[in-house]
């Protein structure tokens, strides 16, 4: 019984621990709200299910290395860092205090819903929503941005030039 | 561990990984080249960004190979210290980028193969290679929309463009008919539901590709000699010095790290 209460304690703890640790790339953003953290469960000990976003991230490493350290800082070098690739991330599990953070920091967060399949990278029938005015008179200057997730965009009612967060 | 490594005689779901793996090393290492010399900014990040995703797929694939192998290699063991005639992978994907029009040519047939493939694979009985399917599928499709996009557009664009993507297409034609072929490997896998069946790809490959070529004004060539060995080893000259420049560091230096 005490058991249980100390290891449901210690994997809520580990959650506020991962909710600190922010996205190498847009660090405005942590892990958890980018939907990178899949789970922690309790195997005995606590078990970080983390996956990627790109097969190709560069981030992902450094995203492990991060969750070591802070794991073993506060005391948990015994949980275990799993990555899982299924089901695959999608944009679709980026928390909506994710999104609000996103808008905050001048990147477009994802439009649509990835699960539709209309929302794979198409884009270009979607009103995406300048995250400086707000206004959806917007123009795509590139699909590719700074990071492989991001496209370029710019605002044509204020000329903010910004990053949107593609669907995948 | 400074020498070679020799993986022959695979077995076939090993050998199967494999053949995929290389696949998505070897493109990956060629689309990188365009980095720093693509026509635009734009369209160098893109292609890079490709090469990033077929990299990671790469990873994925050789580190499951790795563990099927069961000797203690891992990933970075079977990039970088198997010789030319130990990778599987197509002609298609080792031959140079040469200008755009080709690049983009090679990126679309490969890319709508790799579709038809990952979404194949997907559902197939090997439950790691599913979940690897799975990633490289979503990824696969979007590359697809992008160099299908630019066929269309270079295709039915200028009377240069037009050409040179015409000549592009002419010239990787014989390349494509190793994408379909079968080996007593393969036909193993299919019947084990864990290979994708070659002859049901290619149905669906041509029905789209008709369609894409169609919208960019571009004439299919008609099937004649078609090279092939990649997957048994026979490669063109082209893959000894890629190899040569992406083993160079490990072969050099081996087991450096950073």
């Amino acid at each position: 019984m005490t058991q249980t209460q100390t290891n449901t304690a210690v994997i809520k703890e580990i959650w506020r621990l991962l909710q600190s640790v922010p996205d190498p790339e847009i660090p405005i953003i942590s892990i958890v709200d980018l939907g990178i953290v899949r789970d922690v469960i309790d195997e005995g000990h606590a078990v970080v299910a983390v996956t990627p976003t790109y097969s190709g991230c560069p981030a992902t490493e450094m995203i492990e290395q991060t969750v070591r350290e802070v794991l073993d800082d506060a005391g948990y070098a015994d949980a275990e860092i799993r990555t899982v690739i299924s089901p695959a991330w999608t944009t679709d599990w980026i928390s909506d205090e994710g999104r609000r953070k996103l808008r905050e920091y001048g990147i477009a967060p994802p439009a649509a819903s990835a699960a539709g399949g209309r929302g794979l990278f198409g884009g270009a029938g979607l009103a995406i929503a300048c995250p400086r005015c707000g206004s959806t008179e917007t123009s795509r200057v590139s699909e590719f941005g700074s990071t492989p997730c991001k496209a370029h965009y710019q605002c044509r009612a204020c000329a903010e030039p910004f990053d949107y967060f593609k669907c995948l | 561990m400074s020498g070679s490594i020799d993986i022959r005689a695979a077995e076939p779901r090993l050998e199967y990984v494999l053949r995929l793996a290389d696949n998505a090393l070897v493109l990956g290492q060629r689309l990188g080249e365009w980095c720093g010399r693509g026509p635009a900014l734009e369209e160098e990040m893109a292609l890079v960004n490709f090469a990033l995703d077929l990299v990671g797929q790469a990873r994925m694939l050789l580190s499951y190979a790795a563990e099927l192998e069961g000797s203690g290699y891992d990933e970075d063991d079977l990039a970088f210290l198997r010789d030319g005639m130990d990778f599987r992978n197509l002609l298609l994907v080792e031959l140079p980028n040469r200008d755009f029009a080709f690049t983009i040519a090679r990126q679309c047939l490969f890319d709508l193969y790799q579709c038809g493939l990952y979404g194949e694979l997907e559902r197939c009985a090997d439950p790691r290679l599913a979940q690897i399917a799975a990633k490289a599928s979503k990824e696969s499709r979007y590359h697809l929309q992008h160099s299908a996009g630019w066929l269309v557009r270079l295709g039915d664009g200028t009377a240069e463009s037009h050409r040179r993507s015409q000549d592009a297409l002419d010239r990787i034609w014989r390349y494509t008919g190793e994408l379909f072929e079968s080996d007593d490997v393969e036909r193993a896998l299919v019947a084990e539901g864990i290979a994708a069946d070659p002859d049901v790809l290619r149905g669906e490959w041509d029905i789209q590709l008709d369609r894409i070529l169609r919208e960019a004004t571009l004439t299919r060539p008609s099937d004649g000699g078609m090279a092939s060995g990649g997957r048994h080893g026979r490669h063109t000259e082209h893959l000894g010095y890629m190899l040569a420049e992406m083993q160079f560091l490990q072969r050099a230096y081996p087991g450096a790290t950073w």
